[in-house]
């Protein structure tokens, strides 16, 4: 049980350092008020999918870079799907990230922000996967999962 | 060179005037030397004198003035002073002569004398000595040759008595002595002469007159130089400030018209007065002084002269008259008055700049300020009417009277504040352009019917709500009905809320056209430009028997957050911004809201729009809006009938609040409506809203979607089958919604959040499947991303806005949408909320999702509130 305790009070700190280094921002927290008894992994589902597809547009941004002639509109247009998904899953700094890729858009300068988002991205991968599996050896251990306000 | 010009000029005028007066002036030169003076002036020649001088005033004034015989009286003396000094070293030298001739006399005399006394002592030796004497040079020095002299004859006399006193040497010394002295009388002689003829040469040569002449014409002549171009005029006048003296570089009249004379006397026009005063008051004051005078003379035009005037005094100290000295600065002044204008004009441009500058500043202070209280508004509604919807819910649980009263409260509370925000919101889509608005068929008959039904509904008071609608108003009209409808619902809550008892009338009848045909172009007269269609104004009176508003408040009426008193809010509740929409929105719609008012008796508001008249052919298949819901038999009726009356049958039924108690508080046709609406299961939410807070003051409830709620409600009872089927097929009588999203993170949590809201959707990924699915299926609401792959979310609603102006999808198949041919007509010609879901919040992707046709739009990321409110104003 003290394990437990423990264990939770760790994984409020971490969900706090999350907010407060702007990893995550109030729509996570939507996210986690979305689920209850009859959904009980929507966070994790909804989180996969993004990385999922996260890793998906990353390929097809870092293969249009790649191009002789880049397609910025191609180019745009996944980095404006990227801004969509994870700021639909509030994750802040790889919205954030997007939206300043944007701008690089249309002075046509990428090279840089490609890599900038594809580290925030992985940031708040392994940021959420740690926080993920923080949750998973709560459940083990037979306690619940602390709500944050 | 120099006096070419002067002579040529004034040769004429002044020839005749010089010889007469020089004499007086000679005289005054020689005045300390008379004598001389006359014959000598005669050689003197005045030729060139430009001037025009009175020289007996001149006379006078050298006489007179300080000034003038000081200068005078310096030259003189200088000259006086030179021939002094020659006269008296020649008088010097004359005496020492006549001295020394006197002396030679007296030894004459002495000689003669002792050579008498010793006649025979003749003899002594003293010739060599005057032998000397003869050789010596007498003219020089008169003085050392006397001395000589003196000792000669004491040597003689020493020399006398040493010698022998023979008198052979007497008489020989005797001779030679009287030699020596006619040699002596001869040179006194010459030296006389000399006298006499240097003195002659002296005063001939240096006659002051002459001198003084040649002084004054070389400085005449400089003047001259200096003068000729010089736009100067130089004065004297007297003390009657008559002219003594002018010169002027640019004659225009003769000596004779100015010489004794004022300006006055001289010429006419703006500025001689002036001038004229001007030189008094310095003859008068005794000080100096200047001044810039504009003359406007027919003499010479416009011009502007500086005016230095100075006072000339006597030796006794009085004022005897002015020097004036004028210079023309016509140019000068014109381009200082032009440099002054300039600069003038600078400043109020500067000023002017400024004042627009903090206009500017203003304005866009007020855009940033509005764009917030946008922004806030729709901030602050998503949270309120999360809290407005749980106490909704939270009321049809069970509660006790006390808690009853609270919730009650607390719901009219969070009604207002919705109330306003959305009249906020309204306001600023007007005044931002983004309202657009839409041009539908509507039947006039039914809306009047509508709104005073529904103002019916949620009456509490014994007031009778009558339609009047005049038989020529056509059946069926094109407009913006919901904007209309809204005014009218606005009009006739705010004429309930004031009206204690009596009546609240709607008047609706035709008028001839307020202004001409070209300058009324609404908007959606352009919207439509079939130049044939015809146009009728109809005017609407919305008339009550209530308090009435005080003359003083009209003004202000139909301002924002205006009402007519101080204590009005507090008594009558309400937003205030309720006319001012109805103003904007009837201004929008290309007519006029005015008010009529007596204290006490009732106030009516007017307003008057113009609408088209759809062609006859169409009219007759094509069902609109209004077309009556339930009761299909009356329809006849309906559409003829201009009279409607709702009156509450007792007030003791109307604050029963029972959900069936409410429908018998209405009577008339349309209890018909009130029976199919409890008939319906879906029914609920809407009875629910009326119902259960029965306190709401009736205004809040304006705006709330009442009828087209009751309307879809009824039209999907009443089509029957056909939609009856799309319901089943869902297990639901719901309206479905359909979501129009690209992204599988955004679509999952899309469709959790509806899940939580108890809401069925159907998801397509991008505007084409849109379509499609908008053709298969009936939906009640669809959200739509605007960013997608294939097509966008705007061109989406674009086809869809157009299949439902048209009736086919023409467009849609030009776009290159394929679409299955099995597709359900749809028997209401209803619109659509389509909701846009950006992700770019207020910024001007918002007016091109309400230009491409969509009705409001939800900020990405989408939030469960933002989406419940959305839902729970859209969806009926």
């Amino acid at each position: 049980m003290a394990s437990v305790t423990q264990l939770q009070r760790q994984f409020i700190e971490y969900t706090t350092s999350l907010y407060n280094e702007g990893y995550l921002d109030d729509q996570f927290t939507q996210l986690q008020k979305l689920q209850d008894e009859s959904n009980p992994d929507f966070v994790v589902e909804v989180v996969s999918l993004f990385f999922e597809d996260s890793e998906k547009l990353l390929n097809n941004l870092a293969t249009a870079l790649q191009q002789k002639t880049v397609d910025y509109k191609q180019v745009d247009s996944h980095v404006h799907q990227f801004k969509g998904s994870s700021s639909s899953i509030g994750a802040q700094r790889v919205t954030n990230m997007c939206v300043h890729f944007r701008n690089f858009c249309e002075e046509k300068n990428l090279e840089g922000c490609l890599q900038q988002a594809k580290h925030e991205y992985i940031l708040v991968r392994n940021k959420l996967e740690a926080l993920f599996r923080l949750e998973q050896q709560i459940l083990q251990a037979g306690g619940s999962i602390p709500m944050m306000e | 060179m120099e006096d070419d010009n002067a002579e040529d000029m004034e040769v004429e005028v002044l020839s005749s005037m010089w010889p007469e007066d020089i004499d007086a002036a000679g005289k005054k030169f020689n005045l300390e030397k008379p004598g001389a003076d006359q014959d000598l002036l005669e050689d003197v020649t005045f030729i060139e004198e430009p001037t025009i001088v009175d020289f007996q005033r001149l006379l006078e004034l050298t006489n007179y003035s300080e000034k003038g015989s000081s200068q005078l009286s310096y030259l003189v003396k200088n000259w006086e002073w030179k021939q002094e000094n020659a006269v008296r070293l020649l008088r010097e030298e004359l005496e020492n002569l006549s001295k020394q001739q006197h002396e030679v006399e007296l030894k004459k005399l002495e000689i003669l004398e002792e050579h008498r006394f010793e006649d025979d002592s003749y003899g002594g030796d003293k010739r060599p000595i005057s032998i000397l004497d003869e050789v010596y040079e007498i003219i020089p020095d008169v003085p050392k040759r006397r001395n000589d002299v003196i000792y000669q004859d004491q040597r003689l006399e020493i020399d006398g008595e040493d010698d022998t006193d023979t008198v052979k040497y007497w008489k020989q010394r005797a001779l030679n002595l009287e030699k020596l002295l006619e040699l002596s009388v001869n040179r006194e002689q010459i030296l006389l002469e000399k006298l006499e003829e240097s003195i002659e040469k002296l005063e001939k040569q240096s006659s002051p007159v002459e001198e003084l002449s040649q002084i004054l014409k070389r400085a005449d002549n400089f003047l001259h130089f200096v003068l000729q171009n010089a736009p100067v005029v130089i004065g004297h006048q007297d003390k009657d400030l008559r002219y003594r003296f002018i010169y002027n570089h640019f004659p225009s009249l003769g000596e004779e018209d100015i010489i004794g004379k004022t300006d006055v006397e001289i010429f006419k026009g703006g500025g001689v007065k002036e001038s004229q005063d001007f030189k008094r008051e310095v003859l008068e004051k005794g000080i100096p002084g200047k001044r810039e005078i504009t003359f406007e003379t027919e003499l010479f035009g416009a011009k502007t002269f500086l005016i230095y005037v100075e006072p000339v005094f006597s030796k006794e100290g009085e004022t005897i008259g002015v020097n004036y000295m004028g210079m023309e600065i016509t140019d000068q002044v014109r381009r200082r008055e032009k440099m002054a204008k300039l600069r003038e004009e600078i400043a109020v441009q500067k000023a002017r700049e400024t004042e627009l500058n903090k206009t500017i500043h203003i304005t866009e202070e007020t855009m940033r300020a509005k764009q917030m209280l946008a922004t806030m508004s729709h901030e602050i509604r998503s949270p309120l009417s999360g809290v407005v919807s749980m106490a909704e819910i939270l009321s049809t649980t069970k509660l006790d009277k006390d808690q009853k009263q609270l919730l009650s409260v607390m719901l009219s509370s969070g009604d207002l504040v919705l109330q306003l925000i959305n009249d906020i919101l309204d306001l600023s889509k007007v005044e931002s352009g983004v309202m657009k608005l839409e041009a539908t068929k509507f039947r006039p008959r039914e809306v009047i019917k509508h709104v005073l039904q529904t103002a019916a509904a949620s009456l509490k008071k014994m007031l009778i709500l009558e339609g009047n609608v005049a038989d020529d108003v056509p059946i069926e009209v094109i407009g913006d009905v919901l904007r209309i409808r809204q005014i009218l619902t606005n009009l006739i809550s705010n004429a309930v809320k004031f009206t204690h008892e009596g009546k609240v009338k709607i008047n609706l009848y035709i008028i001839p056209d307020p202004c001409s045909e070209s300058q009324q172009k609404s908007e959606f007269d352009m919207e439509e430009s079939e130049s044939h269609e015809r146009v009728v104004w109809i005017r609407c009176d919305v008339e009550d028997s209530g308090i009435g508003i005080p003359e003083t408040a009209l003004p202000s009426l139909f301002k924002k957050y205006m009402q007519a008193g101080a204590d009005t809010a507090r008594k009558y509740g309400g937003t205030g911004l309720g006319l001012a929409i109805c103003k904007q929105l009837v201004e929008l719609m290309g007519g006029s809201l005015t008010v009529s008012s007596k204290e006490h008796c009732g106030s009516t508001f007017t307003f008057v729009l113009p609408h088209k008249i759809p062609h006859a052919c169409e009219s007759s298949d094509e069902t609109d809006d209004f077309k009556d819901m339930d009761d299909n038999t009356s329809t006849e009726d309906d559409e003829n009938c201009g009279f409607f009356q709702f009156k509450p049958r007792t007030l003791g039924s109307l604050f029963s609040s029972n959900g069936s108690g409410r429908a018998h508080g209405l009577t008339g046709t349309e209890l018909n409506f009130e029976k199919s609406n409890s008939e319906n299961n879906y029914s609920t939410k809407y009875d629910s809203f009326d119902h259960d807070h029965p306190f709401h003051d009736p205004c809040i409830q304006k705006n709330r979607p009442l009828n087209p709620d009751a309307q879809r409600i009824h039209s999907n009872g009443n089509s029957g089958g056909i939609s009856g089927n799309v319901h089943e097929k869902t297990k639901s009588l719901r309206p479905k919604i359909l979501l129009v999203e690209d992204h599988v993170v955004n679509v999952m949590v899309a469709k959790r959040m509806m899940r939580q809201l108890n809401q069925d959707m159907d998801v397509v990924n991008n505007g084409v499947e849109a379509v499609r699915a908008f053709q298969r299926c009936d939906y009640g609401l669809i959200l739509m991303d605007v960013c997608m792959p294939v097509m966008d979310g705007l061109q989406a609603t674009r086809l869809i806005r157009s299949y439902e102006k048209t009736g086919n999808w023409d467009e849609a198949r030009l776009a290159g949408v394929e679409l299955s041919g099995d597709h359900i007509p749809k028997e209401q010609r209803r619109r659509i909320p389509i909701i846009a879901m950006t992700a770019n919040a207020m910024s001007e992707n918002a007016e091109e999702c309400f230009a491409n046709g969509m009705d409001s739009f939800i900020t990405k990321p989408v939030t469960l509130q933002n989406l419940k409110q959305c839902l729970e104003q859209y969806l009926p």
